[in-house]
Parts: C-alpha cells; structure tokens; sequence
C-alpha cells in the first residue's frame, strides 16, 4: 500500500519533466527524421514525398563532403590539441606549486563564458590581416619584417578557427580535470616518490589513470559539442562558403529553400555525432582503477 | 525501479538544459474583430479590420531617421482608421521566420529579394505571395492619384516585382537606390586621376594606382557582387542580354558577352586589394570599406547607404575626403556605363490576415505624406519628381543616370529549388573570393556557373 503511493508520488512528480521531454526532445528529433524524406520549403504548407532522393543526392554533392571533411578535421585536431593542453596545464596548476594559481584558473576559464559574438569581435582584432592584427603584429615584431598573414581566407582559415575553438574550449575542460586531480590523494603522490618515480613517470601512471573516466566522459561532451561550436565560429568569423561545416551546410539548405533536404543532412550529422561518440566511449574503455 | 528512476532523471536533467532555451511564449496576435454597433452597419459594407501587421526590414535608413517607419504607420492609422502593428527589426527573417512557419503572417512585409536568408526568394518560389496587381489602379488613400500613376516608369514589370512573367505583380517596388563604385574624390582631385570611362582605363588607372601602393579595387562581401554583376552585364551586352543572361538562356556564358564579364571579374579579382577576401565576412565587412577611407583602394561596389553607414569611420585625410560614386565603365570605348537600381520590395503574404487592408497599405506607401516621411531617412522611392527633393550626397548619387548611365533594373529569376543546387550567390559571387586569394580558378569558376546554369533553366518557376 505504501510502496503503491510512493510510486503514484514518483509518478507525478517525473510527469511533466517526462512530457516536456516527449514534447521538445523526442518529438522534433523523430521529426527530423520523418521530414528528411520529404521535399518543401521551410514556409510551405505543401510537401512531397520523395524517399531516399534526399540522401542519394547527399552524399554526391561535392559541397557536403567537403563540410564533413572540415568539421572532422575540426573535431579530430581541437579535441587533441584541447585535450594536450587541458591536462597538462591542469596537471601544472594542481600538482605544481605556482604563484597566482587561481588567476591562472580564472584568465583560462574566461574566455569560456565570453559569447560567441565577443570572441568573433576580439580574434577580428586578433586576426586582422594586415599589421594591425594583433598576430601579425606580433610575428612582425620577431621577424623583423613585415607579415601580413591573410588568416581568415584560404588557406589560412581552418587554421584559424582551430585556433580560436581551442582558445575558448581549454578553460573549461582544465577546470574539470583540475577538480578530479584534487581529488587524488597527495599520499598516492609521496609513496610513488618514496619509490623513485619521477613528475613524469607520477603523472602517466597515477594521475591520468586515476582520473581517465573522467576524460572518457569529457571527451563524449567535447565531440558533441565540438560539432556545435564549429558551427557558430565558422558562421561567425568567416565568410559563407570559405569553410563551411556540416551544420552551416545544413542552415544554407534550409534558406535555399530546401528545408528537406536541410533535415537529409541534419540526419546525417545526428547519425555522425551518435556514432563516433558510441566508437570513442568503446576505444577508450579501460578498467576502472579505484584509489 | 532504480534503473527506471534514474532514466527519468537523467531526462529531467536534459529537460532543464532545454528550458534555457526557450523562447518567451508568442502572445496571440490582437484577433481584429469587425467594429460593433457602428452607426454604419446598416448597409453590409466589407468589414474593415482594426489593425494591420507590418514587418519590415530596420535598415540604415532608420538608423539615420530613427522613427521613421512608427511615423508612417501613424500617419497610415490617421488616414485610414486602421491601426498598425509594427516589427522592425534588423534580422527580420529570424523574427517573423518562424512564426510564418506556424501558420501566423504579418499582412505587410518590407523585404527585398538577394538577402542572405533569402526568405523573399522562398515565398517567390512557393508562390506564397499575394497578386497585387489591382494595387497599381488603386487611388492612393488621402489623394486622388492613382498609385501607378505616381511611379517612375520602368520599376514595375521587370522580375523583380513581377517573378513570374505573366504580367501580374507581386511585389511592390518600394525604395531604391542606385548602386555603383564609391570613391574618394578628393583622392583623385589630389593625384590628378580621371574616373575611368571604359574598362581598359580602368586597368590602365590600376596600374598606375599599384605603383603608389593603392589597389584598384574591394568589396565588403561577395553579397555586393549582385547589384555589379547586374550592372555589368547590362553594360557589356544590353537589354537583351541581360534579359536572356537572368533567365539562364542556354548557351548564353559562352557568347562573346558573357565571356566577356568573365572575363572582367577576374581581371579585377587581380586588381583587388589582397585582404579583401580575409575580411569579407560579417563580422569584418567594414573593415573592407575602411581601405576606401585610408586609401589604401581606389574603388568598391557599393550602395548609397555607404555614407550614413561609414559616417563616423576615420578618414586618412578627413580635409579632403569627399565620397564619389561612378557607373560601371563601359565596355568599349564610347560605350554607356550602367547602374543598377537596387530595389527594396514590399509585399503581401498570400496566408496574411487582412488581404485588402494589406493593399491599402501597400498604396500609402506612395503617398506624398509616406515619401516625405522616408526622405527624412534617406529613403528614396521610384516616384515621379522625388529626385527634386533630393538633399546632399544623394543629389549626386541619384543624379547617375542623368549622365548618361543605363538604368538597370530586374533580377535572376526565380528556380525551384534543386538538391545539390547552390543559391546564384553561391554559384556565382561567393566564389569571388577564392578567385582573388587563388584558391578557385576563373575556369572552375565559369565551368561551375555553366553547369548551375543549366540546372537552373531546367526548374525556372
């Protein structure tokens, strides 16, 4: 009798998460689906059927192949690059004594909270093509001649978006794996010494073993929402066409008119990221090590 | 159980990151209810509604004339009874996008067509919109003239207010503004230069701006490329090939014409300033006009709407700096240049609300009181004599085409859309920057236009 109310309780209080979930979530995804068979406009009332036509012509159109190949590029060079750098510098800020640890920690994760339009505003300074931009001038200062690096058209841009998402990404995930580094008792640390290990031999066979579910569970988050932001940086910073990735392909098709073959490449994308992110959690599955 | 709980949980939580992103609730349009009890529903006259919704585009105009379209709107309520419901906003497809796509239209919409969102282009292409062909013969509320009547010749009838050929017009022309290459003028007073009359001074000038370390050329964004390729291709080859040009007649890019403007955008993709390309983006567009203001180049393509935007923007010599503005060149000696008229559209949704009340609108729009009103902005419509009541750089602007410049009005017509088809921008002009840093070659360039053009025909609407 108490068991049956608890679970009515249950019940109602999951309830309206649970529609709202059905309604927004689950609901436009089978959408998605349904109308990647279809042709309209995305302000028609009229659509036709055109089943698989969609997809065929997909994956032979050369302007979609090359948005994927740019957005893994992106995918497989920012997560490597994010990842190097936000281990180690979380590595250096736990493990390490430095002066002004946490101003280190703040100024790495501001760029974080910074919204798109901003970060698109400071690297326009950044990457102002003449010797202005904040690189070039730079690079001028060491060469002691005039560069004037075009970063923001071929062939330079990819480069630069790269530059820009690790920018952003590496605060955030540094924060992270300085949390779980804490968490790694200091006795770990003085036995391993008392035993000969160096800082290095400490951090491949203690620190990163100990805290690896932790950059298994990141690096899930970090692909899905690497395909996101590769989106909005390249719609924000570079010219339409120059490098275009799976989602801004996607968002040219709806406003040509061709909101069905928009949701073709929506699928595709969805299949995509779900895939690699089962294959990533599968390659990187190791046992669990308990301290 | 556990299991079970955790699941709901889980989706809870994912329900949370959502509500972030929702948007405030849309508040149900003001449902216009035919006026009760008026003394004058004795006879069963058409019901007229309360109030009308208008969406329209917040361009430079308003940014110059803050207030402009409330004004017009209340002077339309004044004239007509009939409230306005205004949404002015400078991303208006994002705006009103979506709820279009719920069924729900504004009854007015001020949007032209070669936008990037290209929603105009899409309600063309569905035939969402409404025939306003009888607007034309409708008295203008307030006056006695008919609105046809009043409107400079030539505006209505190309494929820019008439999309489909049939001689039924869809949209209304509603400002316009010459568009053309924008200069220094004080910098070519200070060297002693002549503003080039053919394409072969043009490079001539080019090369002798080079050797003072000043590019001949620049442009904001590819998007620019429109009102010149049109211009362009009048000048080169006329009327009748432009005609045939914008309605993708088979074989026309291998003419000697069409060759020809090929030809001239790659030449001048050489002439053009090198970071041109690493700027042509939203964010850094005027970054590309500012090399005008620090003569660093000679010329870009542009729109009268080029001052008030660049208004506050440094001058290398703020002395001498005075904007100038030239046709395209001709194409041989003795030739005309041209200009194209950009032309801003106002129409009616086919699913509005207020069909009739739409059309009244549509009408005002070229009444004295509404032209005054927008000529306080800037705004400048094809109506008889407006060009007399011109102030400042626009004398000069829309004088164009008193010297001797083609008018050219009209614009790529309208295809079904194609999987796999790119947009004109992005077949034609988007490549544009990759001709210039040398990433596309101009026979890539012209094999792809070709082959689009082609597909194009094939799905005319």
């Amino acid at each position: 009798m108490r068991s049956k109310g608890r679970s009515r309780f249950i019940a109602l209080c999951v309830a309206p998460a649970t529609i709202l979930f059905f309604l927004f979530m689950v609901m436009p995804t089978v959408n998605v689906f349904r109308m990647s068979l279809f042709e309209r406009g995305a302000y028609s009332p009229t659509e036709t059927f055109v089943g698989m036509n969609n997809f065929s012509v997909l994956l032979k159109d050369t302007k979609f192949i090359t948005s994927m190949q740019n957005t893994i590029l992106l995918i497989v060079t920012v997560t490597i690059i994010t990842f190097f750098f936000a281990i180690v510098f979380a590595a250096i800020l736990t493990r390490e004594k430095i002066r002004g640890q946490n101003f280190f920690r703040i100024v790495f994760y501001i760029p974080n909270i910074l919204s798109i339009v901003v970060i698109a505003g400071i690297f326009s300074a950044i990457y102002k093509p003449d010797t202005t931009g904040m690189l070039n001038n730079i690079f001028t200062f060491f060469a002691g001649r005039n560069i004037e690096i075009l970063w923001k058209t071929q062939p330079m841009v990819i480069v630069s978006i790269i530059i820009a998402m690790v920018w952003q990404a590496i605060g955030y995930y540094m924060v992270m794996y300085m949390a779980s580094m804490s968490a790694v008792p200091a006795s770990l640390y003085e036995s391993a010494g008392l035993d000969g290990a160096g800082r290095l031999t400490q951090f491949f066979q203690l620190t990163l073993p100990l805290i690896w579910t932790n950059i298994r569970t990141t690096l899930t988050f970090f692909i899905i929402s690497t395909i996101n932001m590769a989106f909005l940086f390249v719609k924000s910073m570079v010219a339409p066409g120059m490098a275009d990735v799976g989602l801004s392909f996607m968002y040219a098709q709806k406003d040509a008119g061709l909101y069905g073959y928009s949701m073709a490449a929506g699928v595709i994308i969805f299949l995509f990221s779900f895939l690699l992110s089962a294959l990533v959690n599968r390659v990187t599955d190791r046992e669990v090590l308990e301290m | 159980m556990k299991k079970m709980l955790s699941l709901l949980l889980a989706s809870a939580m994912s329900l949370s990151l959502l509500a972030g992103c929702g948007g405030a609730p849309q508040t149900p349009p003001a449902q216009s209810t035919p006026p009760a009890g008026s003394p004058a529903q004795s006879t069963p006259a058409p019901e007229t509604p309360k109030s009308i919704k208008v969406a329209a585009l917040s361009s430079g105009y308003e940014t110059t004339y803050p207030g402009m379209w409330k004004e017009v709107c209340e002077a339309f309520t004044a004239e007509t009874g009939i409230a306005v419901d205004l949404t002015l906003e400078k991303n208006l497809e994002d705006v009103i996008g979506p709820s279009m796509q719920g069924g729900d239209y504004p009854d007015v919409v001020l949007l032209a067509t070669g936008r990037e969102k290209g929603l105009t282009e899409q309600f063309i292409k569905d035939k969402l919109i409404a025939d306003i062909t009888d607007v034309l013969s409708m008295n203008i509320p307030g006056e006695s003239a008919t609105v046809s009547s009043k409107l400079i010749p030539g505006f209505v009838g190309t494929n820019a207010t008439n999309p489909y050929g049939d001689g039924k017009t869809y949209l209304a022309p509603m400002f316009y503004s010459p568009c053309g290459l924008f200069y220094n003028a004080g910098l070519f007073q200070e060297k002693g230069w002549e503003v080039p009359k053919t394409w072969d001074e043009m490079w001539e000038l080019g090369d002798k701006a080079k050797a003072e370390g000043i590019d001949l050329f620049t442009y904001p964004t590819t998007g620019y490329f429109d009102a010149f390729f049109y211009a362009l291709m009048y000048s080169v080859g006329g009327a009748d090939f432009f005609n045939k040009a914008t309605s993708y007649a088979e074989g026309v890019w291998d003419t000697p014409e069409g060759q020809q403007c090929f030809d001239i955008v790659a030449k001048l993709a050489e002439y053009t300033a090198k970071v041109t390309p690493a700027q042509a983006n939203e964010t850094d567009f005027s970054q590309n006009q500012q090399l005008i203001l620090d003569n660093k180049a000679l010329f870009m393509p542009n729109g009268t709407w080029i001052v008030g935007e660049m208004a506050d923007a440094p001058r290398k010599d703020e002395a001498t700096f005075a904007w100038g503005m030239t046709a395209l060149p001709a194409a041989k000696a003795g030739g005309a240049g041209a200009s194209y008229a950009f032309l801003e559209q106002i129409w009616v949704p086919s699913g509005a609300a207020n069909v009739d009340a739409a059309k009244q609108f549509v009408a005002f729009m070229y009444s004295d009181k509404a032209a005054d009103i927008f000529l306080k902005g800037g705004a400048v419509q094809p109506i008889n004599g407006i060009v007399d009541k011109l102030e400042g750089d626009n004398v000069m602007f829309y004088s164009i085409y008193d010297s001797g410049a083609s008018a050219v009005v009209g614009i790529f017509s309208s295809y079904a859309s194609v999987a796999g088809l790119g947009t004109v921008r992005e077949v034609f002009f988007d490549p544009v920057n990759g001709l210039v840093s040398g990433s596309t070659t101009k026979d890539q360039w012209v094999n792809d236009i070709k082959a689009a053009s082609d597909q194009m025909r094939a799905n005319l609407v």
